[in-house]
């Protein structure tokens, strides 16, 4: 198998380079990629949609049947990732382990599955790898709002300055993620659940869909956001920007959702009690 | 000579993602660790969109995102004074940015399919599971 795949690799390989050749140089600016429909996706974004971002406009606007499905693949993903490892809650007792909060003395105890509600002195830690450590928690604690901040203002601002759905969704769920990872995953579920994560998924997709919908309902096409001119109270321009702005959320939704998702899900083997 | 590294100059995006895609494409067929082969898979991923993200380049050229496009006056008169050569392609980065996020979003379904194989097997060696296969 490895001769083979030395052989597969250099012949692929070889026949790139003898392809290079047909490629345009670097930066060239006559190119093909360059000629045909990327100028006037430049030149007529502002006339058009009034958003200065290029990439913005292109990607929900222009594009827009195309990022629908981008974002129904992401949704598919997560949703796999559901079936695929989420177990049903297992019976019998279980061993847990308890740290007291006062000495850091670890006690462990035979209880049941059901997770136990708070105790003042006592916290629960995982049983793999739960080391008491003050500086990583409290600097992400610190850090978790900012992010999420950040995550909202790059989705918002994404008409003007590189951004949108896509990176916001991903910094969002990067926050919760983070939150996860430095304290442990029931701390994180406590604040967002499972149900959450799986509603906040199909809810951005409808939202993407639902204003094509709209669009196609108000006897425009699907996706054509000049539709929206009427609900709005904008000319037709103005209301493709806000359009986008709609259809960049819920990507944004959609998107931080299934991150979230697809970490626990992977992080605690489908069992939700204990994370990474 | 100065021909040769005249064409290495112009051509080296090419270069760099023609050695990437390989060293993705022999993980993939060699290495008998699922991981590995997963890894081989992303690494794959990242030099099609080194590829794309390269060709989008443009020699003089800025951001795509069109300047003092702020505000009122930009609307009817002022938008004749956008000229395609001044910004970058903008579609690959549009077709890249997508292709990221959906990028991670297998790498997890990925990984899901790699535990369920673990919990089953108690290996990632392929080889290994191929063995207690045949056994069955």
């Amino acid at each position: 198998m490895r001769t083979l795949g030395i052989l597969v690799a250099a012949l692929t390989c070889a026949l790139l380079f003898y392809a290079m050749g047909d490629f345009p140089p670097w930066a060239d600016p006559g190119s093909a990629a360059h000629t045909h429909v990327s100028p006037r996706y430049i030149e007529k974004t502002m006339e058009e949609t009034s958003v200065p971002n290029a990439v913005t406009a292109v990607l929900a606007d222009y594009r827009g049947f195309d990022t629908m499905f981008e974002t129904t693949v992401i949704f598919a993903a997560g949703v796999v990732c559901f079936f695929i490892l989420r177990l049903p809650k297992k019976e019998g007792p279980i061993f847990r382990r308890y740290r007291h909060t006062l000495t850091g003395m670890t006690i462990r105890v035979k209880c049941t599955r059901k997770i136990p509600p708070v105790l003042e002195e006592f916290e629960m830690i995982d049983n793999l790898w739960a080391p008491h450590d003050l500086i990583i928690k409290t600097s992400c604690r610190i850090l978790v709002p900012f992010l999420q901040l950040f995550g909202l203002y790059v989705i918002a601002h994404g008409h003007h300055s590189p951004g949108g759905g896509f990176q916001g969704g991903v910094i969002l769920g990067a926050s919760m993620i983070l939150l996860a990872i430095s304290h442990d995953l029931r701390t994180a579920l406590a604040r967002m659940g499972e149900k959450v994560h799986a509603l906040l998924c199909p809810i951005g997709v409808l939202i993407y869909a639902g204003t094509g919908a709209l669009c196609l309902v108000l006897g425009r096409d699907f996706l054509d956001y000049g539709a929206l001119a009427g609900i709005l109270h904008v000319d037709p321009v103005t209301a493709r920007s806000h359009g986008i702005l709609i259809v960049e959320i819920g990507v944004g939704l959609a998107v931080m959702a299934t991150m979230i998702w697809i970490y626990n899900n992977i992080s605690s083997r489908g069992e939700y009690d204990e994370g990474l | 000579m100065s021909d040769f590294f005249s064409s290495v100059a112009d051509y080296y995006n090419y270069l760099i993602y023609i050695v990437l895609m390989v060293i993705g494409l022999y993980a993939i067929i060699a290495k008998k660790n699922l991981v590995k082969k997963i890894v081989g898979m992303n690494i794959f991923q990242t030099a099609i969109i080194l590829f794309y993200v390269s060709i989008g380049a443009k020699r003089g050229a800025t951001i795509p995102i069109i300047e003092h496009g702020h505000g009122e006056a930009v609307h009817g008169a002022g938008s004749q004074a956008i000229k395609a050569a001044e910004y970058i392609n903008p579609l690959p980065h549009v077709l890249m940015l997508t292709a990221i996020v959906v990028a991670v979003a297998t790498l997890g379904v990925a990984l899901a399919l790699a535990i369920r194989v673990y919990n089953r097997y108690e290996t990632l060696e392929e080889d290994e599971i191929l063995a207690q296969l045949r056994e069955k």
